[in-house]
């Protein structure tokens, strides 16, 4: 593959803190590498902000290569960028060419919060775990694990679903900012396991419960979220969400079961 | 010098640990509601542990700097948990588990504590597997099982390449259920900044809320430090971007002994650096070791594509060197064999500094299997190959995926280039058989701690240690010291040893921002890292190791006087939380070169370019250094001070490790 470099323009969004209106900056950036991820392409302007006395861009990151879920940009319009199951630092600059201009803002949903420029609250997806997303055993309690076979098609769709990285692109994507793709990836993982069984009623109606209080928008079938996954939670989680839904509440299932 | 109490119980090596269990001292359900722990960090040790204890009843205040407990890099582990489970009815066993642990780690581990490791491994899948985490099964609806390095039988488990994803979610799950239980109280976007500690004994921390910026004191009456590796010293690494030796670093100051600081295990199979801007690399993991085949061409400088190089003009090095382990020789022996062979001039591709691992044959072997397996009697040989590369997108596929991104070469049609990348660091806190430091109440675990892995780790144990210590070690061991502790009352956190600790955080602080100099973090920490890969990586001698603690002391020196950190305290500051890491980072860099001055040996990742074999294996001088360097904290621009803890091996007889 040939290599090369470019100059771009950055429109990012810069925003001292939750309380304060934030803005777009413009940037020129120079010489970036089309061997360069996308995160390291921001670690250059940050460099030159930095050499010029400036703060750089406040963005989170972490593993850097696609499974922690942490970065999390809005590029020209798209959760992560134009490439179709990659997340933020897996994007690579040879998408792009000389000349370029590239938008960048933070995840819009009132339910994550802005703290700084690119740097979202996403505590709201912890606290819809906290609703039901777990089995109830504690350490010590297991029995031997082959003591329970799992139909192999059973157990890698359930894999699929529990693939989620919890990075809130789906949120990100979804003109009401639902978070359905996230919650019903963690209710599917779960009740499509035998281990999940015993919780399975109480445990979607407490999370889909949660999931509204935190203010996260209504699911309409747009099918954004599963277009902008990194991971390929697919559309049919929701289906399998929205059965558990009905299932746990024409059974009696109530909340706190 | 003086030597160290490791209080490994006395008995037969299998009979320890039950002994111990039956024998510790317990707390009652009453009194381990008024006991408070501190947890920092929450990857697979720290949820673990955090879970766990929650679980018990006692009150637990977790902490990590990442913005959820759920993104702690034990995440990107990919290819998997040992476990002596023997469900393969291969001759697996917790004493082989245990003696490939100690022959991989080159006989610089413990015996007590890796045979511990060993007997709790097949209960960590249980639990696991009981949670619901997604474990790779067969057909039948049971477990599946692949090879690893270092070992001949089939014993890892695995969730495709994500394995490190789904225990950590396990774990996580486990820790937010506590949380919704109010047993654990969970602290994100927090980074410990100090330990605090009374009469001797660790008794709190302080942390800053990397949101607001504040400083605050929490009380405990145990201090747990699950803060993961510090490969990052290394600036380029596998870590993630956060990974950092900050709270290992400051419980080392609080008097904590660092064990065996220069055992790094470097990876063999990682994507090779492709210019000046990298800021982290990629591993691919060791599991393709178990499919795809290590090559190099025959002649120095070859620039032909790998497709127009032909079988009887390709060096198939590891095979050549290590027939009975292959390609899957452990990793310290892969990593020096691809670094002999470019440095001998037979590297590949652009920067000459990478191998081939190609899977062009186990491709054409599955199509095969399938075609006999389909009974599809004569097909074309691009229909085998069609078939052969679905197999392996089963097997592999998220990881080919990942190699395209990043270079832009497809691995299913031409060899990955590959090379190796620091990875893991098996030196750590020291600790004893219950997992606390030199500090009483101060305890390591997961890849904090030195404990388990001695000069060299085997694939698929990092998961399997950080979880063994959190589910199954430390809710015992912790116990045992909490059972004293019953009558004490909380510190307040206006007690001097609070103020003062807090005092000295701000201090530190001011002083980055006050420095206003011209250079960034950034910068040190990438003049750091390039000093501690050419002087203290894959191969180290008494010069190069010289040279490097003088650079390090003078590029401390600069740092302090010539820093720039933007912004401002009370903020959101990345830049602050980097400085504050890298500062830390100069100061252990310098610790670890110290260290492998002193080891006059090569053992495992260790390799000392003056002891090897003739043909270039380490060489160990086990007369001399079969014990852990402990390192004590000797003040700010003083000697640290050797503390050595001897190696007795009871039942393990030390050999020249062999793979041939």
């Amino acid at each position: 593959m040939e290599h090369y470099h470019m100059n771009l323009t950055l429109k990012v969004w810069r925003q001292k803190n939750k309380n304060t209106a934030g803005r777009f900056e413009t940037y020129p950036v120079q010489n970036i590498s089309s061997e360069m991820s996308f995160l390291e392409m921001i670690d250059v302007l940050n460099e030159s902000l930095v050499d010029q006395g400036q703060e750089p861009v406040a963005f989170d990151h972490d593993c850097r290569e696609g499974i922690c879920g942490t970065c999390s940009m809005y590029i020209n319009g798209r959760a992560h960028g134009p490439w179709h199951h990659t997340t933020t630092c897996q994007l690579h600059m040879r998408e792009y060419k000389n000349g370029d201009t590239i938008v960048v803002e933070p995840w819009r949903a009132n339910s994550f919060p802005v703290l700084k420029d690119l740097v979202t609250d996403r505590s709201s997806f912890d606290r819809i775990v906290q609703a039901g997303g777990y089995v109830s055993v504690n350490t010590g309690n297991a029995v031997d694990a082959n003591a329970l076979p799992i139909e192999k098609a059973k157990a890698d769709e359930s894999f699929a679903a529990a693939a989620c990285i919890g990075c809130g692109a789906c949120v990100a994507a979804c003109p009401n900012t639902s978070a359905m793709l996230f919650m019903s990836a963690k209710v599917s993982h779960l009740a499509l396991l035998p281990q999940g069984a015993p919780e399975r009623k109480g445990r979607v109606l407490n999370m889909v419960a949660q999931h509204d209080h935190e203010g996260f928008g209504t699911c309409t079938n747009i099918g954004a979220c599963e277009a902008e996954c990194p991971k390929g939670i697919s559309l049919e989680n929701i289906a399998r969400l929205n059965r558990e839904y009905v299932a746990a509440t024409f059974a009696g299932g109530s909340q706190n079961a | 010098m003086s030597s160290l109490n490791n209080r490994i119980p006395e008995g037969p090596l299998e009979q320890k640990w039950t002994k111990y269990k039956s024998t510790c001292k317990l707390v009652n359900p009453a009194n381990k509601r008024k006991l408070e722990i501190i947890v920092v960090g929450t990857g697979l040790a720290g949820a673990s542990a955090a879970a766990t204890l929650g679980e018990l009843g006692y009150k637990v205040k977790a902490f990590c700097y990442q913005d959820s407990p759920r993104r702690a890099h034990s995440i990107a582990a990919q290819g998997g948990i040992n476990a002596a489970k023997n469900y393969q009815n291969d001759g697996d066993s917790t004493y082989r588990l245990f003696y490939d642990t100690i022959k991989g780690g080159d006989y610089r581990a413990r015996e007590g504590n890796v045979y511990r490791l060993a007997e709790v491994s097949a209960s960590i899948i249980d639990q696991c597997v009981a949670q619901g985490v997604p474990f790779a099964r067969e057909y039948g609806g049971l477990l599946s099982n692949r090879s690893f390095g270092g070992t001949q039988v089939q014993r890892t488990f695995y969730a495709a390449g994500q394995t490190g994803q789904q225990l950590l979610i396990g774990a996580y799950q486990a820790l937010e259920r506590q949380v919704a239980l109010g047993n654990v109280t969970m602290y994100a976007r927090h980074e410990m900044l100090e330990v605090v500690k009374v009469d001797g004994k660790a008794r709190g921390i302080i942390a800053r809320n990397s949101v607001t910026g504040e400083l605050e004191r929490h009380f405990g009456h145990a201090v747990l430090i699950c803060s993961g590796g510090y490969g990052n010293v290394f600036y380029l690494s596998t870590n993630a971007m956060g990974c950092n030796v900050t709270a290992a670093w400051k419980a080392h100051k609080a008097g904590a002994y660092f064990g065996n600081p220069c055992f790094t295990q470097i990876h063999p199979t990682c994507i090779p650096v492709s210019g000046d801007h990298q800021s982290k690399l990629t591993l691919m993991s060791e599991s393709l070791r178990n499919d795809g085949r290590i090559w190099v061409p025959k002649a120095q400088n070859d620039t032909r594509k790998p497709k127009d190089i032909p079988e009887e003009e390709r060096d198939y090095y590891l095979e050549r060197r290590y027939p009975a382990f292959g390609n899957l020789v452990p990793r310290d022996v892969a990593s020096r064999a691809a670094k002999e062979r470019c440095d001998a001039g037979y590297g590949v591709g652009a920067s000459k500094m990478a191998v081939y691992l190609d899977y062009a044959s186990a491709i054409e072997r599955y199509g095969a299997i399938e075609v006999s397996k389909r009974g599809m009697g004569n097909v074309d040989k691009a229909e085998i190959i069609r078939m052969g590369k679905e197999v392996v997108a089963e097997k592999y596929g998220n990881l080919f995926e990942m190699y395209e991104k990043i270079t832009g070469e497809n691995p299913y049609e031409t060899p990955m280039r590959i090379y190796p990348a620091v990875h893991y660091t098996m030196g750590g806190l020291w600790v004893d058989y219950e997992l606390m430091t030199t500090v009483p109440g101060l305890y390591a675990l997961g890849e904090a701690n030195f404990s388990d892995h001695g000069a060299n780790r085997l694939g698929a144990s990092a998961l399997m240690q950080g979880l063994a210590d959190g589910y199954f070690v430390v809710p015992y061991t912790l116990g045992n010291y909490l059972a004293d502790e019953i009558a004490t009352k909380p510190v307040s956190l206006d007690h001097p040893a609070f103020v003062e600790a807090h005092q000295h955080v701000e201090e530190r602080i001011n002083r980055f921002l006050n420095v206003k100099g011209k250079r960034s973090v950034e910068s040190f920490h990438k003049s750091l890292g390039k000093i501690m890969w050419e002087k203290c990586g894959m191969a180290r001698n008494e010069q190069g190791l010289q040279e490097a603690i003088r650079d390090i002391r003078a590029l401390r020196n600069e740092f302090w006087s010539n820093v720039f950190v933007p912004g401002e305290a009370a903020e959101l500051n990345p830049e602050l939380e980097k400085a504050g890491r890298v500062a830390d980072f100069l100061e252990l860099g310098e610790l670890m070169c110290i260290d492998a001055l002193n080891r006059n040996e090569s053992c495992g990742g260790h390799f000392r370019e003056e002891y090897q074999t003739e043909e270039g294996e380490a060489l160990r001088q086990d007369d001399l250094y079969t014990y852990v360097a402990a390192w004590q904290w000797g003040g700010e621009n003083a000697e640290p001070v050797l503390h050595k803890e001897e190696l007795n091996y009871e039942v393990v007889h030390l050999t020249a490790r062999s793979y041939k």
